[in-house]
């Protein structure tokens, strides 16, 4: 998987042979890939603004104006470039119903979305990937309960099962005080502070599993079979070390692209959790949530329903675009 | 071919126990304590533990699963918490309405996404093919919920007072009852049978309700109030359905048969809709079949924004106020149901395509 041998055509008309690394080749077609380039440039800027947060960001996102400037809630975006007057405070996109600056709070909710998505989804691969491993190298009886229990998981429509499991976890921790010290004391505070957020990720990242043990199981089917893996086993490796230096390699283009699409579903679905009020809580600059606490003023401030979903928007587009990119240059013949 | 089919379904069961089983325990821990959700946080220890034996749940796990499959094999899917209504009940008055969200969510996507990844796979690589390739992207990246309420906004608000103004919630406008077909045609039925439950199931459907009993107006107005929530619910549906309809025309176009039909001189129309499409047709009918998973979460967003009272919202409502038996007998219809149409979607995969069986 490494490395290939090509050969290149020279003026002479002799063929020179050259090792080059196919992860390289992969980097450069997707550099020449239009959809790919844009999914790049989308997310690296959503990546510089939530680093950069505190700097961008005019306002602290979490506290409100009132008292600090004459300004009403749910005020208009006022943008002094588009011709607002320099006389009214400026914001970019206005200001929210508690009178706080809505562009801060979208700026520092790329911070939650990015981390919400990434934290998700690899929750899910490691997960995904054990099963799918074991139930593919192992096979026989684990193989059959495994794959099993991944049919029962995709037999409900994902926000439903999500829902449920977020309900499940609710109550499992907080009608019980054990549980719930247990999880407050073993925890750092900032997580446990957001754990309605916590909660609607493991749903989402459980209700995503059964997709990555399948890749990973399809993957060790068609490859342990082959002869490097019989060498492999016969010089007397071990289970372990075969399938993570043998056999896992092999998944990993089929896993990057399926990660990549999985990380803007999984900001997707977490944020309608959040809208129906059951992942991030308020005052978390959330944008699915910020979007659910102004939803009843849609039609007298539409900006505070506009801007969070634009930039949910925005952040999904870039995986999808960076994963079809990514999915044509690791193997133009792939279909997932 | 029949012991492919026979195979699929007896596959398909182990499927269906699994639905039970995480319905049962979704119905076990959701309430947390049952006791204390039907009879209040202020129930005594004697008062819960005399509801626990009444109710069979001072029994073990295995003996409560037992009855409960029971129950279910007998269409006895008990009684709302909340409603004080049968399960049964509340579910003939809120699938209607999400079937017919659904429905019309897929028809939309269908008929226009079909058509669209069809020219783009004719024009392929044109500014159209582009154009649609990009809206496809932007298409799937959409939160439902968010683009449902832009929609409400702009054509329930902006547009108010012109022709294109639609109604931003419910079913009907205030004033406007939909009577029955069974009322219409003067059929006797006792309330509570199964022809009742079945025939109120159909009339419940607006549409088509309006449609037998030729009342336009309650047509007229039902479709206004369905096309918000069900192009909202359409987009995701119609992004992967113009995408699968374009690469599976884009591989049709390259095998032989397509070449022998241009060689022969037939007209380019023919060649696309006679021997390219139907051809191309299988993986998008599967598409189409699989999309009902997506319709279905989107329909718990798009009936929150629309103030539809369907399924999904109800499904919502139930969890939260964690009224159990709706949860475990919605669960089991819904799951059930997708279990069925992958099915038949698997089997009809195998009937169209004689090369696909079962390994």
């Amino acid at each position: 998987m490494s490395s290939s041998i090509i050969k290149l055509p020279t003026t002479a008309g002799s063929f020179l042979t050259k090792s080059e690394n196919l992860w390289l080749v992969a980097i450069r077609r997707l550099f020449r890939h239009r959809t790919g380039v844009a999914g790049m440039v989308i997310l690296g800027f959503l990546i510089l603004v939530a680093i950069f947060a505190p700097l961008i960001a005019p306002f602290d996102p979490n506290n409100s104006l009132i008292g600090k400037e004459k300004i009403k809630k749910r005020t208009a975006p006022c943008i002094y470039l588009l011709g607002c007057s320099t006389d009214e405070p400026q914001h970019l996109m206005g200001v929210d119903g508690n009178v706080r600056d809505e562009f801060s709070r979208i700026v520092f909710g790329a911070r939650i979305s990015l981390t919400v998505g990434i934290i998700t989804i690899g929750f899910a691969i490691v997960i995904g990937t054990m099963l799918g491993a074991i139930a593919g190298y192992v096979g026989g009886w684990l193989d059959d309960v495994i794959m099993r229990i991944m049919d029962v998981l995709l037999a409900f429509p994902f926000l439903l099962l999500a829902i449920a499991i977020t309900s499940a976890l609710r109550t499992l921790f907080e009608l019980n005080e054990a549980a719930e010290s247990l999880f407050k004391n073993s925890v750092p505070e900032f997580i446990f502070a957001q754990r309605g957020l916590v909660y609607a990720m493991f749903a989402i990242a459980i209700v995503s599993i059964p997709q990555y043990a399948r890749v990973i199981r399809s993957t060790v089917l068609s490859v342990k079979e082959e002869e490097y893996v019989s060498a492999a086993r016969s010089i007397g490796n071990r289970p372990v070390r075969i399938l993570l230096l043998h056999v896992l390699p092999n998944a990993f283009p089929p896993l990057i692209v399926q990660a990549t699409l999985g990380v803007g579903t999984a900001i997707l679905e977490v944020a309608a959790l959040s809208f129906l009020g059951l992942g991030a809580q308020p005052p978390t600059p959330e944008w699915g949530s910020m979007l659910a606490s102004e939803r009843n003023q849609l039609f007298s401030a539409p900006h505070l329903v506009l801007f969070p979903g634009l930039a949910i928007m925005a952040t999904v587009l870039g995986f999808n675009l960076l994963g079809d990119g990514l999915r044509d240059a690791l193997d133009p013949r792939l279909r997932l | 071919m029949y012991k492919y089919t026979i195979r699929r379904i007896l596959a398909s069961f182990p499927v269906l126990f699994g639905v039970l089983i995480v319905a049962f325990v979704l119905g076990r821990i959701i309430p947390g304590d049952p006791c204390k959700a039907i009879l209040g946080e202020k129930a005594t220890v004697e008062v819960c533990e005399k509801f626990n034996r009444d109710k069979g749940l001072d029994k073990p796990i295995p003996i409560q699963l037992a009855v409960y499959i029971t129950e279910l094999s007998q269409g006895d899917f008990g009684e709302s918490l909340r409603f004080h209504r049968s399960v049964i009940e509340i579910l003939i008055e809120r699938l209607p309405t999400t079937l017919e969200l659904g429905l019309a969510g897929l028809f939309i996507a269908s008929a226009i996404g079909i058509p669209l990844g069809i020219i783009s796979a004719i024009r392929h690589n044109s500014v159209i093919d582009l154009a649609t390739m990009v809206g496809a992207n932007i298409g799937v990246s959409m939160p439902v919920f968010w683009l449902g309420l832009m929609l409400a906004y702009v054509f329930a608000l902006l547009l108010k007072d012109t022709p294109f103004w639609l109604p931003p919630s419910g079913r009907l406008s205030a004033g406007v009852i939909a009577i029955p077909f069974y009322e219409v045609y003067g059929l006797e039925l006792v309330e509570g049978s199964f022809t009742y439950n079945f025939l109120e199931f159909i009339a419940n459907m607006f549409i088509f309700n309006s449609l037998i009993t030729l009342d336009w107006e309650v047509f007229k107005d039902a479709v206004t109030h369905l096309i918000l929530p069900s192009v909202a619910l359409s987009t995701i549906p119609m992004a992967i359905i113009a995408r699968m309809t374009r690469s599976s025309m884009l591989q049709v176009f390259g095998l032989d048969y397509v070449r022998t039909a241009r060689a022969k001189g037939l007209v380019e129309w023919r060649v696309v809709m006679a021997h390219a499409f139907r051809n191309a047709l299988l993986p998008i009918v599967t598409i189409i079949g699989l999309q009902m998973g997506i319709v279905f979460s989107g329909a718990i967003l798009t009936e929150t924004i629309f103030s539809l009272a369907g399924v999904g919202r109800a499904m919502f409502e139930a969890i939260t106020a964690r009224d159990f038996p709706i949860i475990q007998g919605f669960t089991v219809v819904i799951a059930s149901a997708y279990i069925v149409i992958n099915l038949v979607v698997d089997i009809s995969y195998g009937f169209l395509d004689p090369r696909i069986r079962y390994e």
